[in-house]
């Protein structure tokens, strides 16, 4: 009998195909809508977590100042010094490797060429602690480190707009007012988690930086890279204990400083995108409850329509019921293979926006699931009505009605 | 003696209540056997299509005793009617009633669609009652292509597709012209005896009622005239 029901609602629908395919139309751009929206923030959280593995794995990065993430709030919070990275190195246990860090944006000049880049001075230790690589040259001296001398190691990008065609090494480049010898150039990284140009670097000896950019003994950041099999969550607090102790807070005091590690800050972003991808998807959602009533407005216009022929199928003895169940029927496939249209109009648009920018394609089979699934509720609910609609007539009336 | 098919005692029907109530029965005492042909005749307003409503399970009585076979008719809800309506009871409309843009074999496969009947026995079924009509070159017709007598024969088809007890024909002739009305009457009766179809029919030609072996004639909601009872009053 069902089976039945479903091939007279088929019949149905293909009767008044137009009518039905613009009917359909509102749950088709739903479901696609709902589908894309969560397909695609799927594909931007995965992408992320790619990025920010790439970053390190286990790393720990120390910044002044409370909150974390953007707005981060430094002021009044007292910088780090070199003597913090030196004693972390020493005195907790786990740390691999740990590099302090002070940037700046400095307009580079080599030749007739310039261009503006961020420039890090740091130690040898960044290198491990970021997971770089050298294509060519070396590391920092312990000698060039210590004294503060006037050399660098540059990334992919920087070498491209500043020695398109030469060799870098050996070659000067001029950083606001000093003359700083290229010794070696970083192996390609690409794009970072938030986009920027990971390549876009020039790394020198923090004493070189502190003394002749900064012109100060601060350290902006320090990265701290942990030992395999270590957990951050201990590092963290013991770090936060030595800290402390080095600024001499006390208990009534908060840390002036922050610390976090890298699956945090992957923790932070794909929260962030999951949520922007909720809120998106809840407004596709919506589309989804306008096409429901579309659907219920036709079905209760199929209703008026066809008085006649529902008072021929009671006379010729079918039950309130079956009238019920043949309408509900109807529009509960007219809503599933809307619903259908959608998951394949949704496959089309993710294949073509992953592809357009450049994130990797997540077939999620439980949003697809579920809209499939919601449509087909659409069709039950907004259904129901016309249906229960039909079943009530009375047969005498209906076959009356011309 | 054989029981009865259906008997209609003190049967009334009420529209309406209180001042504005409309009695369009009012005491209908009738007895028919299987293998009947009755048609019922009267002028609009006397309260044959209520009657018919009745008899065909769409309405219910206000009063009175209803019994078809077995079966206490006014005691049956809503979905009970419908099963009887589904398996004892075939219809034919005035206006042919069949479902536009379905084929003759569709339409008449509609009601043992309801019964549940497996698609290859509803279309050999089908096909024997559009036969039976003398239709079965036109099986895969929509109505819109069939004259108005092929219609009628298509719902006749329909309606005794399920072989049932009793066929209710309202005004079967109503729609056509003398000789395609001549026509069904003549399939009608054919039915009638050869398949010992009981026929209820509504009609107020008395060229068409001369088919029926009974005729009842109904006034303002009572039986006028009975052709079995040539002398009501003198009965008893």
């Amino acid at each position: 009998m069902l089976l039945n029901a479903l091939l007279l609602a088929l019949r149905e629908i293909r009767r008044n195909l137009l009518r039905s395919l613009l009917t359909v139309l509102g749950i088709v751009i739903g479901v696609a809508a709902v589908i894309t929206l969560v397909t695609l923030g799927n594909g931007a959280t995965l992408m992320v977590k790619q990025q920010i593995s790439a970053l390190g794995s286990n790393l720990v990065v120390m910044r002044p100042g409370q909150r974390l993430g953007p707005g981060h709030d430094e002021a009044g919070a007292p910088a780090f010094r070199r003597e913090d990275a030196d004693a972390i190195a020493a005195e907790i246990r786990g740390v691999a490797s740990v590099a302090p860090v002070v940037s700046s944006t400095v307009t580079l000049v080599a030749g007739a060429a310039n261009w503006s880049s961020s420039v890090t001075g740091t130690t040898n230790a960044y290198f491990a602690a970021g997971n770089w690589t050298l294509a060519q040259g070396r590391l920092f001296s312990d000698d060039e480190e210590q004294a503060g001398k006037a050399v660098c190691v540059i990334g992919q990008t920087v070498r491209a707009k500043l020695f398109a065609g030469e060799a870098p090494l050996g070659n000067t480049l001029r950083v606001r007012a000093f003359g700083c010898e290229v010794i070696g150039v970083l192996a390609a990284k690409g794009q970072g988690a938030m986009g920027m140009d990971q390549d876009d670097t020039v790394l020198m000896p923090l004493a070189t930086a502190q003394r002749r950019l900064t012109n100060s003994r601060a350290v902006g950041t320090v990265m701290i890279s942990l030992k395999d099999g270590v957990s951050a969550s201990t590092a963290i607090a013991d770090i936060t204990a030595l800290m402390r102790e080095r600024r001499r807070l006390t208990t009534a005091q908060e840390n002036n400083f922050s610390l976090m590690d890298t699956r945090q800050i992957a923790e932070t972003l794909s929260g962030t995108i999951g949520t922007m991808t909720t809120l998106l998807g809840a407004v596709a959602a919506v589309s989804l409850l306008v096409g429901g009533i579309g659907i219920m407005n036709i079905m209760l216009v199929s209703v008026t329509e066809r008085t006649r022929e529902i008072g021929i199928r009671l006379a010729i003895g079918a039950t309130g019921r079956e009238v019920l169940t043949q309408f509900l029927t109807e529009a509960v496939a007219l809503s599933a293979c809307g619903g259908l249209a959608g998951i394949g109009l949704a496959l089309l648009a993710c294949l073509g926006l992953a592809a357009a920018l450049n994130m990797p394609f997540l077939f999620n089979p439980g949003i697809n699931g579920l809209a499939f699934g919601v449509s087909a509720g659409i069709g039950v609910i907004f259904g129901y009505m016309p249906a229960r609609r039909a079943a009530a007539l009375d047969p005498i009336e209906a076959l009356r009605r011309e | 003696m054989r029981p009865p098919l259906i008997q209609l005692q003190g049967l009334t029907r009420t529209y309406g209540r209180g001042d504005a109530a409309v009695s369009a029965l009012r005491g209908i005492d009738l007895t028919l056997f299987s293998g009947d042909f009755l048609a019922v005749m009267g002028a609009s307003g006397s309260g044959k299509s209520t009657l018919m409503n009745i008899l065909g399970c769409l309405d219910t009585p206000s009063g009175g005793h209803y019994g078809f076979e077995s079966i206490a008719v006014e005691t049956l809800n809503q979905t009970q009617r419908a099963l009887l309506r589904r398996h004892r009871l075939g219809f034919v409309f005035q206006g042919f009633n069949l479902l536009a843009r379905t084929s003759a074999r569709e339409n008449v496969e509609l009601p043992l669609l309801y019964r549940g009947l497996p698609a290859a026995r509803r279309r050999q079924a089908a096909l024997a009652a559009l036969d039976l009509v003398g239709l079965s070159d036109r099986a895969g017709h929509t109505p819109a292509e069939l004259s108005g007598g092929q219609q009628q024969r298509v719902a006749i088809a329909r309606a005794i597709v399920t072989d049932p007890a009793v066929l209710l024909a309202d005004e079967p002739t109503g729609n056509l012209d003398t000789a395609r009305s001549h026509a069904i009457m003549e399939l009608l009766t054919r039915l009638n005896r050869e398949r010992g179809l009981t026929i209820i029919m509504v009609t107020h030609e008395e060229e068409m009622a001369a088919y029926a072996g009974r005729t009842l004639h109904l006034r303002d909601g009572l039986i006028d005239r009975d052709s079995a009872e040539p002398d009501a009053t003198s009965c008893c």
